[in-house]
């Protein structure tokens, strides 16, 4: 997975949620963040499909609940 | 142009850096240039995720300086909730501070129908009603195979009728318990109709009949105040309808836009939202060299500057037909530009490519002085404020300039590609009209026209060949029905050239017109630069051997060009005809009709009494040497 990858989804789950991307890591995920619900999950991924011109299936949109795992989402998609 | 590449400080930020330089400024508390970065951050970056950022920051801010508020309700059928953060984003960078508030799925019907919904309390300055096909005609989205061949023919029309009946009376409902204006998205067809090809051979296919129902609301629309379609299938058609949507968040989320569209959609909505809260500009400000046409006109010349119907000069002239759609809408234009205004007025009188030429113009800046000062002076000269400017230039240089010196002036940011300069105009959410006059539709030529009455007025030797040049025609009519409300219009309005200064209601004036000896005339007024309508009234009363003259008033755009003298001369040949001997005339003054003081005495009156209120002055018909002078040319009915 490369670095920039996940750099770019922090700093898009900072702006979605109004964290600062340094108290953000790949391990953030619904659980460590207190606003990150239904909705706001929509906001994120919409807003990393719209960053990096992906389109995510309904099934990969439930598995990526956390930073980390949706940086390999869409590294996986960026290489297929 | 020379500036072009030496670009100025905003460029080196980063939309990172920018982020943390806004959040800087906002703990220091310095609001308004915070406010500007946040602006200037969602410009150079206006995704979902920068949406977030804005208007987050924004919540914060919002009350430490004046924006124009406004409440929107969207009325749905779709999930729409990730549009919100966009649609206030795209507002504020118009000034718009956007309160939004978001219906329950499908509950329209109910809220518009229950006067005491949530819809209603929300109080409203618009409502969206953004329903989908699927949602409002399932009979004709996805269970339009349902329907038999045979019976379709005969069941369509009902299912269509009973479609728009039922917008109808939400539409008839809304507007007995809002003032609000109402925005509703037309009806989308399908990708893939069911029939296939088939589809498209008949009126009363599943295309035909969504579009028959989209026709049928427009009607509607119309009949109703503040009613607004807002074309959903247009739009999706824009983008291409199989990227625009994207089933996989249909299905999961309800979300029927795909993520690269959710920007498309809010902007169509801020084209409403922009006009409704009144942040429209009334003038754009253009540049010349490279945006108007390629190339520079002082370098290339005449000849060589790039403008005409193929590639590459073909951009240019898209962009100049978008101007003049502009100003069809009473946009005004106008020039400003850092050029020999020489070179600059030869290309744009002489050049064949040319759509636009000086007549279109309201106001021509070209000079070397910098633009914020010719913007100043265009909006001075044409009486708007800084704020009902918009500018448009190539040159990032002078964009960044005027941004930073005069921020009320909308700056558009062209593309670096002339073929998109024109989208770029007329995707541009300030020049949106929501309805048009027909003054609005004539702005530009009544401006321009004025202008070069002035310009004309300087370059003639006498003024007798500058009145000649006029080509002045002036038509007299009595007042009809169908003159009198303007005629009543013009005694209440006109204050310098009005002898008597009598105000007269619509109602008086067709009361006065029947009464035995008295005649009330019109004069309309046509020059060789454009028809100015009805400019003036006379009245008058026959009372033995005289004609009284109870009211002579002509507005202040023909004054001082003897259509004054045409219409008085009119007047005492027209009581000749009558049998009278003499002309009595009044003048009243006020505050404000010193230009009419000396007019009766200009025209061989001889003067009865003078007191404080006003003077008294005869002139004798017979041997009066009063003429309609020789220039104007005089129809009368």
């Amino acid at each position: 997975m490369a670095a920039s990858t996940l750099e770019q989804v922090r700093s898009i789950a900072s702006d979605v949620f109004g964290i600062p991307a340094d108290q953000i890591n790949a391990e953030s995920s619904p659980a460590t963040i207190a606003n990150w619900d239904s909705m706001q999950h929509l906001n994120l991924v919409l807003a990393v499909e719209e960053r990096f011109g992906v389109q995510f299936d309904p099934d990969e949109i439930e598995q990526m609940k956390s930073v980390g795992a949706i940086a390999e989402f869409v590294d996986k998609l960026e290489t297929t | 142009m020379s500036n072009s590449h030496s670009n100025p400080k905003p460029s080196e930020r980063t939309p990172s850096n920018l982020r943390a330089e806004i959040d800087g400024l906002i703990a220091d508390r310095a609001f308004n240039p915070a406010s500007r970065r946040l602006v200037e951050l969602w410009r150079r970056d206006p995704s979902p995720a920068t949406s977030c950022f804005v208007t987050l920051r924004l919540d914060e801010i919002r009350d430490e300086f004046s924006l124009t508020k406004f409440k929107l309700a969207i009325s749905r059928s779709f999930t729409v909730e990730p549009l919100v953060p966009l649609l206030r984003a795209e507002a504020f960078r118009y000034g718009i501070d956007l309160e939004v508030q978001i219906g329950d799925f499908n509950t329209y019907v109910q809220d518009i129908l229950d006067s005491r919904s949530s819809l209603y309390l929300f109080a409203p300055d618009a409502v969206v009603l953004a329903v989908r096909t699927d949602q409002a005609a399932p009979e004709l989205w996805r269970d339009f195979a349902d329907l038999a061949p045979a019976t379709a023919e005969r069941a369509t029309p009902g299912i269509v009728g009973n479609i728009v009946n039922n917008y109808e009376q939400c539409i008839a409902t809304f507007r007995k318990y809002s003032q609000a204006a109402l925005i509703l998205h037309s009806l989308e067809c399908p990708s893939w109709p069911s029939l296939g090809v088939l589809d498209n051979q008949s009126d009363t296919g599943q295309s035909g009949l969504i579009r028959q129902i989209n026709r049928k609301l427009r009607r509607i629309a119309a009949e109703f105040p503040g009613v607004y379609i807002l074309d959903y299938d247009a739009l999706v058609a824009r983008h291409g309808r199989e990227r625009w949507n994207d089933e996989r968040k249909w299905l999961m989320a309800r979300l029927p836009i795909a993520a690269d569209y959710l920007l498309a959609m809010a902007r169509e909505w801020i084209r409403f939202i922009v006009p409704l809260s009144g942040r429209t500009a009334k003038v754009l400000a253009v540049d010349l060299d490279n945006t108007l046409w390629g190339g520079v006109i002082g370098e290339d010349g005449v000849t060589g500057i790039q403008l005409g119907p193929e590639f590459p000069g073909a951009a240019f002239q898209s962009l100049q037909r978008a101007l003049l759609d502009l100003s069809r809408r009473g946009i005004l234009l106008a020039v400003c530009s850092k050029n020999n205004r020489d070179d600059a007025m030869t290309a744009i009188e002489t050049h064949p490519g040319m759509l636009l030429r000086a007549k279109d113009f309201a106001a021509l800046r070209m000079n070397w002085t910098d633009k914020e000062q010719n913007l100043r002076e265009i909006a001075q000269e044409l009486n708007v404020g800084i704020d009902a400017l918009a500018f448009l230039d190539d040159n990032p240089f002078e964009r960044e300039q005027v941004r930073a010196a005069l921020p009320e002036v909308t700056v558009i940011d062209l593309p670096k590609n002339p073929l998109n300069f024109s989208a770029a105009v007329r995707g541009c959410a300030v020049f949106e009209r929501l309805a048009l006059s027909k003054e609005d539709r004539h702005r530009t030529e009544m401006y321009s026209a004025q202008m070069q009455r002035s310009n004309s007025e300087q370059t003639f030797q006498s003024k007798t060949d500058f009145f000649r040049h006029l080509e002045q025609e002036v038509e007299i009519d009595p007042v009809t029905e169908l003159t009198l409300a303007r005629a009543a219009q013009l005694t209440q309005k006109t204050n310098q050239f009005n002898l008597t200064s009598r105000r007269y209601t619509e109602v008086q004036m067709a009361e006065m017109v029947k009464r035995p000896g008295w005649h009330i005339f019109s004069i309309a007024v046509r020059d060789r630069f454009g028809d100015h309508g009805v400019v003036g009234v006379a009245i008058t009363h026959d009372t033995g051997d005289q004609c009284d003259i109870d009211t002579f008033l002509l507005s202040c755009r023909v004054i001082g060009r003897t259509i004054e003298t045409a219409f008085l001369a009119y007047l005492a040949t027209s009581a000749a005809e009558r049998g009278r001997k003499r002309l009595l005339g009044r003048f009243l003054p006020t505050k404000k009709n010193a230009p009419a003081r000396d007019f009766y005495q200009q025209h061989g009156f001889h003067e009865q009494e003078t007191s404080d209120l006003g003077s008294r002055w005869t002139l004798d018909l017979e041997g009066s040497t009063l003429r309609c002078p020789d220039w104007i040319k005089l129809k009368v009915n």
